[in-house]
Order: C-alpha cells, then sequence, then structure tokens
C-alpha cells in the first residue's frame, strides 16, 4: 500500500490549493458553523450557502460537482433523524399504516427533516472540499498553528504515517485468515460464533503487539536521526496578503447568508 | 475498504450548535488534563508509541467477524486502548482516531467532532479502565470478565449519550430513538465485547509484562474505578429507564430547563404528559437491566473459562 492510500488530496495547481491551509480550515469551520445556526426552512440562505460552496468547487478547479458526488456518505445517518417528521405537531400532511402503528406526517416536522438534511449535506461538502485542496500533513501544520496541542498534533501525524503501514499488516492477517479457511463446497468452514470471534481477537491481539514493538524500532530510529520530543516542518507557513482578503472575502459571504437567513 | 462506519459517529447538521458547543467545553476541559497528566507521566519515548497504538486502534477497526446473515463484529477500540495504554493516553488516542476519521473519512462531523470524542474516546475509555482494574490483580479469568463486561457498557454508553444529544437537538424522538440505538448496540457491544476480551487474552499470553504491575496500564490511580463504576452505573439505570419510560424522562429534562437550552429551534416542545416519573415499568426494567448486565458478565466470564481451560 502506498502512503497516501488514504489521502483524498486532489492535486491541482489552483487559487484554493495555494491558500494558507490555517485560512481553509478557519473557512470551513465557519461555515460549518454557520450552518448549524441558520433556523429552519432558510431556503435562500441554503440556496446562498449552495452557491458559495460551488464557487469555491469551481476557484479548485476540481469540477463544479466534485464534492456533490462524493457527499453521499453522510445519507446513511439520515434515518435517525426520520422520527422528527411524525414527532412535532403541526398539520398533518399524509399518514400512513406500517404493522399496527398510523404515522402522520406534519408539515413542522417534513420542514426540520429536509432542514436537518441540508445543512448536514452542505456541512459534509465543505469537509470533503478541504480534505480535496489540503494536503494531510499541512492540515495538522494548520492544525498545530490554530493552537491544537502539540501532542494530539503529533499523535495525528504518527497515526496517518503509520496507518497504511498498519493497514497492510491487517491485510496480511485477513487474507492468512482466509487462506487456512479453505472448506469443501457446500460445507461451512470453521467453528461457531464464539470461534470466529476468537479468532477475531486473536488478530487484533496479534496487532497489537506487533504495532507495539514496531513503535520501539520507530521510536529508535528517530532517536538515531536526533528525535527531541517534537516534530518539525522544512516549509513554515505564512500567512501572505492574499489569504488574509480570501478570509475576510469568505467570512463576509458567510455573513451575508446569516443575514438572509434571518430576514 | 474494509472500513465500516457505526451510527456512532454523528455527522455535522445533526447537533444543534448549542449541544454541540457543550460537548466540544466537556471534551476540551477532559482532554486538556489528559494532556497536562500525559505530559507529566510519558517521557517522549511514549509519544511514538501512542501515535503508532492511535494507528493500531484505526487498523484494529477493520477486523471483523462474521456473524449470521451478513452482519459482522468489529471493534471500537476504547475501551481496549485505555486497558492497555492507561485511560489518559487511551483518551488521547481515540481523540486522534477519531479525528481522523472525520478529517480524511468525513465519518462524524467537525463541529459535532466534541460530542464523538466525548462519546466514543472518553466516556468509552473511563468505562474500560474503571472496570477492568475495579478488579484489581485478580485472577486472569476475573480481569477477562470484568474487560468483556466494560467494553459492553462503553458501546452502550456511548449510545446512549449519542441518543441523548440526538434529542436534545431535537433531531430523534427519545422513545424511538434510545430503544433503537441501544437495542442494535446490545449487539454491536457484544462483539466488542468478545474481540476485547480475546485480545487482552492474547497479550496476557504472550506479553505479559504490558498489563502487569508497574505497566503503563497498571499506573493510574484508584479515582477512575470510582468514575468508572459510576458511569456504568448511570447507564445502567438511565438506558432501561429512557427505554420505557422516555416521557418520564422528557419532563425531567424539561423541569430542569435541558431541553428548553438544548432545543433552541423554533417549534414547540412536545406538550407534558402526566405519566409518573417512577412508575412500576420503569423500576421492573432497571432491574432488567441489572440483570442482563449480570448475565452477559457470567456469559463472559464462562467464555474467559473456557478459554483458559484450551490454553
Amino acid at each position: 500500500m502506498h502512503f497516501d492510500a488514504f489521502d483524498r488530496y486532489h492535486d491541482h495547481d489552483s487559487f484554493i490549493h495555494r491558500l494558507d491551509p490555517r485560512v481553509k480550515v478557519v473557512v470551513t469551520v465557519v461555515f460549518i458553523v454557520s450552518n448549524a445556526l441558520l433556523p429552519d426552512g432558510a431556503w435562500f440562505a441554503f440556496g446562498f450557502a449552495w452557491l458559495f460552496l460551488l464557487l469555491c468547487n469551481l476557484l479548485s478547479k476540481l469540477g463544479y460537482a466534485y464534492t456533490l458526488k462524493r457527499s453521499i456518505i453522510a445519507l446513511p445517518f439520515a434515518f435517525i433523524a426520520i422520527t422528527v417528521l411524525f414527532s412535532i405537531p403541526g398539520n398533518p400532511l399524509s399518514t400512513f399504516h406500517f404493522l399496527m402503528w398510523d404515522f402522520t406526517i406534519t408539515d413542522a416536522g417534513l420542514l426540520r427533516f429536509v432542514s436537518i438534511l441540508i445543512r448536514s449535506w452542505l456541512s459534509v461538502q465543505m469537509a470533503i472540499l478541504l480534505v480535496a485542496v489540503t494536503r494531510f500533513p499541512d492540515l495538522i501544520h494548520a492544525f498545530e498553528h490554530l493552537r491544537v496541542p502539540a501532542i494530539l498534533t503529533t499523535i495525528i501525524a504518527f497515526l496517518y504515517r503509520y496507518l497504511f503501514v498498519l493497514t497492510d499488516e491487517v491485510f496480511r492477517l485477513l487474507r492468512a485468515r482466509e487462506s487456512r479457511s479453505a472448506a469443501a463446497a457446500g460445507s461451512r468452514s470453521g467453528g461457531g460464533v464464539l470461534w470466529r470471534a476468537k479468532v477475531a481477537g486473536n488478530m487484533a491481539g496479534q496487532l497489537f503487539l506487533r504495532s507495539y514493538e514496531r513503535s520501539d524500532r520507530i521510536y529508535n530510529a528517530m532517536l538515531a536521526r536526533g528525535y527531541i520530543g517534537h516534530l518539525y516542518t522544512l516549509n513554515p507557513h505564512e500567512m501572505k496578503s492574499k489569504d488574509y482578503y480570501a478570509t475576510a472575502f469568505a467570512i463576509a459571504v458567510i455573513f451575508l447568508m446569516q443575514l438572509i437567513g434571518r430576514f | 475498504m474494509f472500513y465500516s462506519p457505526t451510527p456512532l459517529h454523528i455527522p455535522d447538521g445533526f447537533l444543534n450548535l448549542m449541544v454541540s458547543l457543550v460537548c466540544w467545553v466537556i471534551t476540551a476541559l477532559t482532554l486538556g488534563a489528559a494532556i497536562s497528566r500525559t505530559n507529566k507521566s510519558l517521557g517522549e519515548r511514549q509519544i511514538p508509541l501512542m501515535g503508532v497504538m492511535a494507528a493500531f486502534i484505526f487498523a484494529a477497526q477493520m477486523i471483523n467477524f462474521p456473524v449470521a446473515g451478513g452482519t459482522s463484529g468489529h471493534l471500537l477500540g476504547g475501551a481496549l486502548a485505555s486497558i492497555v495504554l492507561g485511560p489518559w493516553a487511551g483518551m488521547l488516542v481515540m481523540t486522534a482516531v477519531i479525528a481522523v476519521q472525520a478529517l480524511l473519512f468525513q465519518d462524524g462531523g467537525l463541529l459535532v467532532m466534541g460530542a464523538n470524542i466525548l462519546n466514543m474516546g472518553l466516556v468509552t475509555a473511563a468505562i474500560g479502565y474503571g472496570l477492568y482494574r475495579s478488579v484489581g490483580n485478580g485472577s486472569k479469568t476475573v480481569r477477562l470478565g470484568a474487560a468483556g463486561v466494560a467494553a459492553w457498557l462503553s458501546v452502550m454508553a456511548a449510545a446512549l449519550l449519542t441518543s441523548l444529544q440526538l434529542w436534545l437537538s431535537g433531531t430523534s424522538q427519545l422513545g424511538i430513538v434510545i430503544p433503537a440505538m441501544l437495542g442494535v448496540h446490545a449487539l454491536i457491544g457484544l462483539g466488542e465485547a468478545l474481540i476485547t476480551v480475546f485480545a487482552l487474552g492474547f497479550i496476557l499470553q504472550t506479553r505479559p509484562d504490558l498489563l502487569g504491575e508497574g505497566s503503563e496500564s497498571a499506573k493510574a490511580g484508584r479515582g477512575w474505578i470510582y468514575a468508572g463504576g459510576l458511569i456504568s452505573l448511570v447507564v445502567v439505570f438511565l438506558s432501561p429507564l429512557a427505554s420505557a419510560d422516555p416521557d418520564g424522562l422528557e419532563r425531567v429534562a424539561e423541569d430542569l430547563g435541558f431541553l428548553g437550552a438544548g432545543q433552541s429551534a423554533p417549534y414547540q416542545i412536545i406538550p407534558d404528559y402526566t405519566l409518573p416519573f417512577l412508575g412500576e415499568t420503569a423500576f421492573s426494567t432497571i432491574l432488567a437491566g441489572v440483570v442482563g448486565v449480570i448475565i452477559v458478565g457470567l456469559v463472559i466470564l464462562l467464555v474467559g473459562r473456557g478459554m483458559k481451560a484450551k490454553s
């Protein structure tokens, strides 16, 4: 597995790609907070937010539908919110019968359900865009600059660095399990659920020990290369004037979005 | 990819601003304590260790075992992480895992990340470590049994907290979301418990020094036992109560002003019901919950014993 197997970064030379990673993190977070602040049924503001997303997509040269295509990921969670369709008092829109209950969809419930889905869908698209236009190590540095404690950013940096190594390890374990689980056609291989759980548990234990011992080797190798307890970067980020302008513009747009949503 | 999202990773948009912020504050305070504790007690050697352990938890979540009908059991890892690394380090490791899942995979949102870390990282670590340590240096079977109960309860606690947050945000109806989430996670928790027990059994057999006296995992104080026990008790009592009598819980929350503060959304709060708060049904289901926990504990104890006999 390649070291960037998990990275969602799409290399382009665009205005958004060249922005300081701090700007992108801050704008993403402000955008998501703004979505949470918009009242239910603020359709114009939702539309405006989507236009802003579209603009960001276009400016990053990923094609206007880039984040749209990848935003399906948030949908499965929607069923959690489905109860608001029936639980909020309001004018009944339609009633249907399921098993032994009658369900009545109210207009207020529908309004809230759709608003929750739109908020979630807008927010997840911005998050998708953030990792598509920022290399993950740059993202970690941005968090460091934004005062996220160094111990956390360092753990995250290590997690990212070794995730693909340990994933390879997991794939080896899974492959080994599959190859020893041969069975004649038509008959089941292996034991019951408990036995299977034991195999999986032992694999997790095995993985733990391999990771533990690997971290020892990593530490020694780092020590040999001059590790002094924290990581540092060879290309420190610097906020330029266009970064400040871009932040100011984005914040102004989001503020306008709030005004549209309120009045 | 073998990466399978669970219904515990809340995406952005499903919690309102108020609930998200309160969760962030609780999470930030706890993490602050964790960071200052680990900075004091850990040497520079531990930093790469924790980083690799975070990658381990992430990768271990990909290990699954088929259960039935196409479903499979897999690991969340909060209890396991805190048992082998100690509670504070376990919390930091879980935080890193949840942060990367949200950032890279959009599995869980950013504004609601505080809630996700609280549910899946902090509470699971506290319960896992507290219950595991509460049996002290008992026999291997007892320790594994405690770890199994802790792992199961940690998943239940995460599910309960997630449901409560969704309800306080006005996203789900309490009477539906609690039984649904707890029901599903009672099963998911069994998978978690089994993998945790067998993984720990494997570690105890091959590298007992990692979990024995003087190891990182044995250093933390007694406070954890009380904290873990207290949270477990709350889960054991609140879940059956909330599933049996959501209206009662709703009333209490409303009386205390939680509901009004939580649901800032401009819609009418469900009108009062005049149900007695602690009815007969609620009490009996609490008992049922306690009995359930004991049964799960016994099953896991027996499994542990069987495993020991074979090895």
